[in-house]
């Protein structure tokens, strides 16, 4: 299909300077390559309409009363557009305390990482001392550890360390990542080291070269953090079952998924789990598109290495 | 003073090159401190409760705990039982998962890269979107999504019965699909050959009872949410491939899919084979989605029920032994792929950057 595309631009300006032969030829092969186009248009947009129907009817669903959510789920449109489902989230369910929890954990998992996964990143880019290179080997060691079969462990030491059932025990966890600290790394080894040689020679210190000088320039990697670490500490579910017991500390993962497999699970209060996974979604929805095209560069450039 | 990296020693040039040490620690520090505290000091803890009789009662470290040598693992692998038989279940529901997902996902996100690289494509971007959108949102708003969709009287089946085919309560469905394909030949029962023998206190016939149903739902759910990122990854690949090739193709006069199966794909392979092993290691972690539905024999999976085993019926043992049997699986299969890429390219540096870039992948993905 790819392959014959391309003629076609070019087959309209074709006829008025070739000869006729190969004019009856070209003509063929484009009409050949429009209606595979076509096809390949139609197959498009029908997995386009797969990949997105389930969020438009979610979102419709959400707004149908918990009767009409069961026996019409496929409709696009309620017959009665209802915000109860809603209302209920805010009024009789903890959703805002939830929203809240998220958001707190969300901005200092953030802060934090952009903060010493660059720092870090730095070090080992930059600054020479003793271990370096074991440190660096032991960060790559670190990155294959499967987060799933780190439940048990970290409950284990938040219990030890009395942060169990805290927003410390929460946070500070993941506070650092070890895939962040090498990306940080290998963007500062990108930076030519003259750039820091002026404030050097001005007698700046570590940190401040570090702080104005090189972080700055840095924004770049500091986005792709930014965006993997608020994505990834709102939408993490694991650490927090087992970092956390008190209803006051739920945050919407938890609090959302509880209220999916809890009680309200069994009935057919549809509208209402589909308006929880609405809202929950607005935030990484939001930031998905304000850094889309940085989102679709930077996975490949990850992939270059 | 020189600033090049060669000649740059530890230990010589005075007082700077001691200060950079001194901010060297110091910057370093809060990424080890938490690597170290919340990352290997609680394995090794784990690892302790794996060989120990620890029941949850006050700290596995107090004294009255006891070790147990290998007991817990023995518990769940070889010793006749409840707990084999749910690892065993965990096992081939994850096997079916990781057998029908991988290759899919694989498949699917190629095609769509394919799809979207098309230099003509008329909104590229709204198809790139389109499909990468459900790797955005979290996993519980996704399961909620899908269990709506699912449901008995559910926009699947509507469209089913459209068709005029009657679908299954899907999540609440926990026959295997192989099971029910080999009824329509009239094999209800196992035949005894297959029901006397098994393997992790389960039996063959029981092995080869396919993905239930409810598992099939998680499948379609991981390639739904999968096939985007690995879109991505093919993507730049495809990208970084450029047209000149497909214009000496084109010249040669290959046809579309010689050129795909002749060109393209044998150029594709180390990103073809960075997102099955990626893949291969994602699919055996399958807990969020297990969590939200609340568990069950159908859908189990040996990542849940390591969860399941220790906070919920607070066997701590051998839910940690559960925990390092994957720990130790999935680590061996990152060794592999690591391996066979270092083959590829011997160049040291570039293996750790590639490594480091994958495993960034993977965190994503999750």
């Amino acid at each position: 299909m790819s392959a014959t595309t391309p003629e076609v631009p070019s087959a309209p300006k074709q006829p008025r300077t070739v000869p006729a032969k190969p004019l009856k030829r070209r003509k063929r092969i484009g009409a050949k390559a429009r209606s595979s186009m076509l096809l390949g248009y139609l197959i498009l947009i029908g997995l386009a309409l797969i990949y997105i129907y389930p969020f438009l009817i979610s979102i419709s669903g959400s707004l149908k009363t918990d009767a009409e959510a069961t026996q019409d789920a496929l409709g696009l449109i309620p017959q009665t557009i209802t915000f109860a489902a809603y209302e209920r989230l805010f009024t009789r369910e903890p959703f805002a305390l939830w929203a809240g929890n998220s958001m707190l954990v969300a901005v200092c998992v953030t802060i934090g990482r952009v903060l010493f996964d660059s720092m870090a990143g730095y070090a080992l880019s930059r600054l020479r001392f003793r271990g370096r290179t074991v440190i660096f080997a032991a960060f790559i060691a670190v990155l294959s550890v499967p987060g799933v079969v780190l439940l048990i462990p970290r409950f284990l030491i938040l219990s030890e360390l009395g942060l169990y059932d805290t927003y410390g025990g929460m946070v500070i966890p993941l506070l650092s990542t070890a895939a962040g600290v090498f990306i940080m790394k290998q963007f500062f080894d990108s930076i030519p080291e003259s750039i820091e040689e002026a404030a050097k020679i001005d007698g700046a210190g570590t940190f401040r070269r570090f702080w104005s000088v090189v972080l700055p320039m840095a924004t770049p990697a500091l986005v792709t953090i930014f965006i993997l670490s608020f994505q990834g500490s709102w939408n993490e579910l694991g650490h927090f079952i087992v970092a956390r017991q008190s209803p006051e500390l739920n945050t919407l993962t938890v609090g959302v998924a509880q209220l999916v497999s809890g009680q309200l699970g069994a009935g057919n209060q549809f509208p209402l789990q589909l308006a929880a996974a609405v809202l929950m979604s607005i935030p990484v929805v939001v930031l998905f598109f304000i850094f889309q095209r940085r989102i679709m560069n930077t996975t490949a450039g990850a992939e270059k290495g | 003073m020189s600033t090049t990296r060669a000649s740059a020693r530890p230990r010589r040039g005075g007082g700077i090159r001691r200060g950079e040490a001194r901010a060297g620690y110091l910057f370093i520090a809060p990424a080890v401190i938490i690597a170290a505290v919340f990352l290997l000091i609680p394995i090794a803890l784990a690892f302790w409760v794996s060989l120990s009789d620890w029941n949850g009662f006050q700290s596995p470290l107090n004294p009255r705990v006891n070790f147990v040598g290998a007991d817990n693992y023995a518990a769940i692998t070889t010793e006749d039982g409840l707990a084999q038989r749910n690892f065993g279940r965990a096992v081939r529901n994850n096997l079916y998962y990781v057998l029908l997902v991988v290759p899919l996902q694989t498949a699917l996100s190629l095609f769509l890269a394919v799809q979207v690289n098309r230099a003509v494509l008329k909104g590229r971007g709204f198809f790139r979107t389109a499909f990468y959108f459900p790797s955005v949102t979290s996993s519980v708003a996704i399961v909620i999504v899908f269990q709506f969709l699912f449901l008995g009287t559910g926009a699947v089946n509507q469209v089913l019965r459209a068709f005029g085919a009657q679908g299954p309560n899907w999540l609440n469905d926990s026959r295997g699909v192989l099971h029910i394909v080999y009824g329509a030949f009239g094999a209800d029962t196992a035949p005894s050959a297959l029901a006397d023998g098994g393997a992790l206190g389960i039996s063959w016939w029981e092995w080869l009872a396919g993905p239930s149903v409810a598992m099939t739902v998680l499948i379609i759910l991981a390639i739904f949410t999968t096939s985007g990122t690995f879109m991505l990854l093919f993507l730049a690949a495809l990208q970084n491939i450029g047209s000149e090739i497909d214009e000496a193709a084109l010249m040669d006069g290959a046809k579309p899919l010689r050129k795909f199966f002749s060109i393209t794909l044998p150029m594709l392979r180390p990103t073809l084979f960075t997102v099955l092993t990626l893949g291969l290691i994602g699919s055996w972690q399958v807990f969020d989605q297990i969590y939200v539905l609340g568990g069950g024999a159908s859908i189990l999976t040996p990542a849940y029920l390591s969860y399941e085993t220790s906070f919920n019926e607070f066997r701590w043992g051998q839910g940690a032994a559960i925990a390092f049997i994957l720990f130790v699986f999935i680590i061996v299969l990152t060794l592999l792929q690591r391996w066979i890429l270092r083959e590829r390219s011997p160049k040291k540096r570039g293996f750790a950057q590639r490594a480091a870039a994958r495993n960034l992948s993977e965190g994503g993905i999750r």
